[in-house]
């Protein structure tokens, strides 16, 4: 799973039934200081997150599989929490 | 899940078996300005995109779950969705960077 920020939203009139009721979020992984931030990508929202939230991120078939309790759900990353406060040490 | 540009149709006559009738389109990895990242790609197309359509595609192994009926198909790139509206905030506008000690967010 991954931290990222809501960057956007993405609306599709025609999808897959899948992706059918649920919204799609553009997010922007977040990076340490220093370092460029990595590509961003699109995610199912399962939570009600909105554009500026730092979210979690599951970034993997099986387990959003799992979350939308749908075996065969044609999603990778889906948007599982949304994050209050992050410790780092320096 | 990433977009995409669709920039043309792929037209392949042999082909492994269940994957016959599957339209191939060939488009433009984008990133969330739209600008594009890395080369052409194929992709399935299981909601009848044509070109010049902006789509949602997905990787991997769920490529292939987003097929109608056969779910066990070479497949690693199918588009899912076509968009209709984008909505992405500038980039100086949010911070995305991770600092030392606590980071609130709410």
């Amino acid at each position: 799973m991954i931290l990222g920020k809501v960057l956007g939203t993405v609306v599709t009139t025609i999808s897959h039934p899948d992706y059918k009721n649920r919204r799609l979020l553009v997010v922007q992984p977040l990076c340490l200081p220093g370092e460029s931030p990595s590509d961003d990508f699109i995610a199912l929202d399962n939570t009600q997150a909105g554009i500026g939230d730092t979210v979690l991120v599951n970034r993997e078939g099986n387990g959003a599989r799992q979350v939308l309790m749908n075996p065969d759900a044609c999603v990778i990353s889906v948007i599982v929490g949304i994050v209050d406060s992050v410790h780092i040490q320096g | 899940m990433l977009l995409g540009r669709v920039r043309g149709n792929a037209v392949c006559t042999l082909k492994y078996p269940g994957t016959q009738g599957l339209k191939l389109l060939v488009v433009q990895p984008l990133n969330k300005y739209l600008e594009p990242v890395g080369a052409l790609q194929v992709a399935v197309d299981v909601v009848d995109a044509g070109i010049g359509d902006l789509c949602v595609m997905v990787r991997s192994r769920e490529a292939a779950l987003a097929m109608p009926e056969v779910k066990f198909v070479p497949i690693d790139l199918a588009l899912v969705g076509i968009v209709n509206e984008l909505e992405v905030k500038a980039e100086e506008e949010i911070d995305v960077h991770l600092h030392n000690g606590w980071n609130n967010f709410t």
